[in-house]
C-alpha cells in the first residue's frame, strides 16, 4: 500500500498532530520539567480550558481558539493561587513529595467531578467554521482542525522560548529550577518567580484545552487520555527544554500518523512509548535534557 | 387500687398487642424491594449511564406510584462503575452481601456486563442485561436477557442490515473496509461484520483497529482512501465515531456507503454538533421517533424523560438507550407480578417462557438470553439543516432504511448523494 503521495500526507498530518501535542505539554514542560513540580492535574485544567471554550462557543458562539487566548489571564491567575496554596501547605515544611502528589490528585478530581455536575458526563464539542474543512497542496491535504492547533502551538513555543531566554522573569524561572539561594543575591524572590512559572503552565494548559474541544469531543473524564501522554513528550523531549517538548511532540506525532498510515493505527502507542524507552536507555536526560 | 392498676394494665398490654399485630403488614409492606446495579455514571460510557439510571427511576416512581410490585415498594440501590470493568466484582459483591438486594440488573453496556457475570452465574442469580454484545455466547447461562434487540447471534445481526443493504445495491459493491475501536464491543462487532463480508462475496480491502484514544484519524482515513472501498463500516466509540466522520470528510473518503457501528450518533449533543456532516452516514439503530416505531406507552415515557433529562443535564432526546433501560425494567416487573415472588428460578423461567409488551414494543427472549429474534433497524441521516435539536424530534431525520417491516424511507445512494 506504499505511496510516496500518502507517505508525505503522513509526514504533514504528524508535523500538525506534533505541533498540537507541543501545544498540550507545553505546561507541564514547565511546571514538572523546570519547577519539578509533578502536577498531575495538568490534564484537567486541559480539560477545564476545553469546557470553558465550549461554554462560550455554545452561549455567544465566540470562535473557540479566540476563547482560549481570552481566558488566559483567568487561568493565570487560577494558576498562581493554586501554586500559592500549594507552597503554604507543602513546598515551604518540606512536604512536597506525596503529599504534594497528593494534593494535585486532589485538584484533579475535585476539577473532573465539578465539571461532571455542571455540564453532564455528555460529550462536549464546539462549532467553528473550520472544523471538518481541509485544502489540498501539491497532493497534501491538511485539515484546519489540525493546522490551526498546531500553529498555536508552535506559537506558543516561540512565545514561551522567547519569555525565558529574554526577559528578566524568564531567566529568573530558569534559575529558580537550578539555585533559588543564588536567585535570592539577584534579588528575585523564588516563591514569586515559581508562582508566575506556574500561573504560565495553567494559562498554557487552558489555551491547549481550546485547541483539544476543535479537534475531539471532550467529556471530564478526557484528562486521563493524556497524562501519560503529556508527561511521556517532557520527558521525551527533556525535563525543562521548551524546544525539546516541541521536537517531542513532532516525534510522537509522525510515528502515530506513520504507524497508522502502513501498519495499522493499533501500534502507534507501542512503537512510541518504545522509542520513549529507547531515548532514555541512551539518553536518560531526554533528546535536549542536560 | 392494685386491681384498677392490674385493668390498666392489662388494657395497655391488649393495646401493645393489637397495634403490634396491626403493623406487622404495614411494616412488610414497607419493605421494598431492592434492585441492585452498577451503573456507568463517569467516564467514557456515563453520557448514556445517566440516561439509562434517569430511565429506570421513572420506572420505579411509576410502579410505585401504581402500588409497587408484590404490594412493597421498589428501592434502586446502584454504584457508579466509573464505565471501568475493575469495579464491577466489588459492586456487585457488595449489593449482594452489604445491602442484601433482592434482585441484580447489568449495567450499560458489553465491557461492564462481562466483568458481572462469573459472580452472578455462581450465585445462580437472574441477570437482566442492559446493552450487551455476545456477553452470554460462551457461558450460556439460562438466567441471562439482554435487552438489547440484537438477536441470536446478536455480534451478527448487530451489522446484518447494513450489509444487506450494501448487498441490494444495483450494481452491488465489491470491496469493503472494516475499521473500529480496540474494544470489546467494536471488536465484537468487527467479527460479525468479517462473517458477513464472507458471506456475501465481498471482498475486504482494509481491517484494522485503532487505540480508543487516538487523537489524529485523518491518517486511517487516508490509508482508507488508498484502497478504494465501495463500502466502509465503522465500528466506534463515540471519540471514533466523530472523529472519523470529521476526518472521512476533511480527507475526501466517500465511499457509496458509509457508517455501519457508529456509537455516538444517536446522542444528542453529537447529533447537534455534527448536524448536517452526518447526512449521508448509515448507522445501526434501536429506536428512532419515525411513525413505524410508535409503540404504546413510548410517548408517554418520553414525555416524562425529556424535561427530567433537560433538569438532569443529561442526552435530552433519549432515543438511544433510555427507553431499553425502561423496557428492561418492564420485563422483570411483569415477571415478578405473574411469578408472585422473587424466586430467581421462577422468574428466568417465567421470562423464558412467555412474551412482554413493553415501550420497545413486543419482546421475547431466546434460549441463549437474547432475542428470539432480532429486531435491528438501520438508518441514514437525511435532511438535516442547522444544529438545531428541535428538527431530531421529528420523523425524517433519522430514516428507517431496513428492515422492510418498520421501514419509514428509501436509501439515498451513493453516499455522495445524500450529502449533497
Amino acid at each position: 500500500m506504499f505511496s510516496w503521495d500518502l507517505l508525505a500526507n503522513a509526514v504533514v498530518a504528524g508535523l500538525l498532530l506534533g505541533g498540537f501535542y507541543a501545544a498540550v505539554s507545553l505546561g507541564i514542560g514547565l511546571v514538572f520539567g523546570l519547577l519539578d513540580i509533578a502536577n498531575i492535574a495538568q490534564p484537567a485544567f486541559l480539560v477545564l480550558g476545553a469546557y470553558m471554550s465550549f461554554v462560550l462557543n455554545e452561549v455567544w458562539g465566540i470562535d473557540p481558539i479566540v476563547t482560549g487566548v481570552l481566558l488566559t489571564p483567568v487561568f493565570y491567575l487560577i494558576g498562581a493561587v493554586v501554586y500559592r496554596v500549594y507552597y503554604g501547605s507543602f513546598e515551604r515544611r518540606g512536604d512536597e513529595g506525596l503529599r504534594g502528589l497528593v494534593f494535585f490528585f486532589g485538584i484533579l478530581f475535585i476539577l473532573e467531578v465539578s465539571l461532571s455536575l455542571k455540564f453532564g458526563v455528555d460529550y462536549r464539542l464546539v462549532q467553528a467554521e473550520y472544523i471538518g474543512r481541509s485544502i489540498e497542496i501539491a497532493g497534501v491535504g491538511i485539515a484546519f482542525r489540525y493546522l490551526i492547533p498546531c500553529v498555536m502551538g508552535i506559537a506558543m513555543t516561540a512565545t514561551l522560548y522567547l519569555f525565558l531566554s529574554r526577559t528578566f522573569y524568564g531567566r529568573a524561572i530558569m534559575a529558580v529550577s537550578q539555585d533559588q539561594g543564588a536567585l535570592r543575591l539577584m534579588g528575585a524572590n523564588p516563591v514569586q518567580i515559581k508562582t508566575i512559572a506556574f500561573g504560565i503552565g495553567i494559562a498554557a494548559a487552558s489555551l491547549a484545552g481550546a485547541l483539544l474541544i476543535t479537534i475531539t469531543p471532550v467529556v471530564p473524564s478526557t484528562d486521563r487520555d493524556y497524562i501519560g501522554r503529556m508527561f511521556a513528550i517532557t520527558v521525551l523531549g527533556g525535563m525543562g527544554s521548551i524546544g525539546g517538548t516541541l521536537a517531542a511532540g513532532v516525534i510522537l506525532g509522525v510515528i502515530e500518523s506513520l504507524m497508522a498510515t502502513f501498519f495499522g493505527p493499533s501500534w502507534a502507542p507501542a512503537v512510541s512509548f518504545g522509542i520513549l524507552l529507547l531515548v532514555l536507555a541512551v539518553r536518560p536526560a531526554g533528546l535536549f535534557g542536560r | 387500687m392494685n386491681r384498677t392498676r392490674a385493668v390498666v394494665g392489662l388494657g395497655a398490654a391488649i393495646l401493645v398487642l393489637v397495634a403490634a399485630i396491626a403493623l406487622v403488614p404495614v411494616a412488610r409492606a414497607a419493605n421494598p424491594i431492592k434492585i441492585g446495579f452498577g451503573m456507568a455514571l463517569t467516564g467514557g460510557l456515563a453520557g448514556n449511564g445517566q440516561g439509562a439510571l434517569l430511565a429506570m427511576q421513572i420506572w420505579k416512581d411509576d410502579v410505585n406510584k401504581a402500588g409497587g410490585l408484590l404490594g412493597r415498594p421498589v428501592e434502586l440501590i446502584y454504584y457508579d462503575d466509573q464505565t471501568n470493568p475493575s469495579t464491577i466484582p466489588g459492586i456487585y459483591t457488595k449489593l449482594l452481601d452489604v445491602d442484601k438486594v433482592d434482585l441484580v440488573v447489568s449495567g450499560y453496556g458489553t465491557n461492564l456486563i462481562a466483568p458481572a457475570m462469573p459472580l452472578i452465574m455462581e450465585r445462580k442469580l437472574l441477570f437482566m442485561g442492559l446493552f450487551g454484545l455476545n456477553n452470554n455466547e460462551k457461558y450460556k447461562y439460562s438466567r441471562y436477557f439482554q435487552i438489547s434487540p440484537g438477536g441470536p447471534q446478536s455480534a451478527l445481526s448487530f451489522s446484518d442490515a447494513f450489509f444487506e443493504a450494501a448487498a441490494r445495491q444495483n450494481p452491488k459493491p465489491k470491496n469493503v473496509a472494516l475499521v473500529g475501536d480496540d474494544a470489546e464491543f467494536p471488536q465484537n462487532a468487527l467479527v460479525g461484520a468479517r462473517e458477513h463480508v464472507k458471506r456475501l462475496g465481498f471482498q475486504t480491502v482494509y481491517d484494522k483497529t485503532y487505540p480508543p484514544n487516538t487523537v489524529d484519524y485523518t491518517p486511517i482515513a487516508r490509508a482508507i482512501k488508498a484502497t478504494n472501498p465501495d463500502v466502509v463500516f465503522i465500528a466506534s466509540y463515540p471519540p471514533g465515531s466523530t472523529g472519523m466522520i470529521l476526518a472521512a470528510q476533511e480527507v475526501g473518503l466517500e465511499p457509496k456507503l458509509f457508517g455501519g457501528g457508529m456509537v455516538g450518533l444517536h446522542f444528542t449533543s453529537l447529533l447537534t454538533k455534527l448536524g448536517p456532516k452526518l447526512n449521508g452516514i448509515v448507522d445501526y439503530g434501536f429506536w428512532v421517533p419515525e411513525p413505524t416505531m410508535k409503540f404504546p406507552g413510548i410517548d408517554a415515557f418520553l414525555q416524562k424523560y425529556q424535561p427530567a433529562a433537560a433538569k438532569a443535564g443529561v442526552d435530552p432526546l433519549g432515543y438511544y438507550l433510555p427507553p431499553w433501560a425502561y423496557a428492561n425494567m418492564q420485563v422483570l416487573a411483569k415477571a415478578i407480578e405473574a411469578t408472585k415472588g422473587l424466586d430467581q428460578a421462577k422468574l428466568a423461567d417465567y421470562i423464558h417462557a412467555n412474551e412482554f409488551d413493553t415501550i420497545v414494543g413486543k419482546v421475547k427472549f431466546g434460549s441463549d438470553g437474547e432475542w428470539e429474534k432480532g429486531r435491528m433497524i438501520l438508518i441514514q441521516f437525511q435532511g438535516i439543516k442547522g444544529n438545531d435539536i428541535e428538527q431530531f424530534k421529528h420523523p425524517g431525520r433519522q430514516v428507517i432504511i431496513y428492515p422492510d417491516q418498520y421501514k419509514s424511507g428509501n436509501l439515498i445512494y451513493p453516499y455522495a448523494a445524500a450529502r449533497k
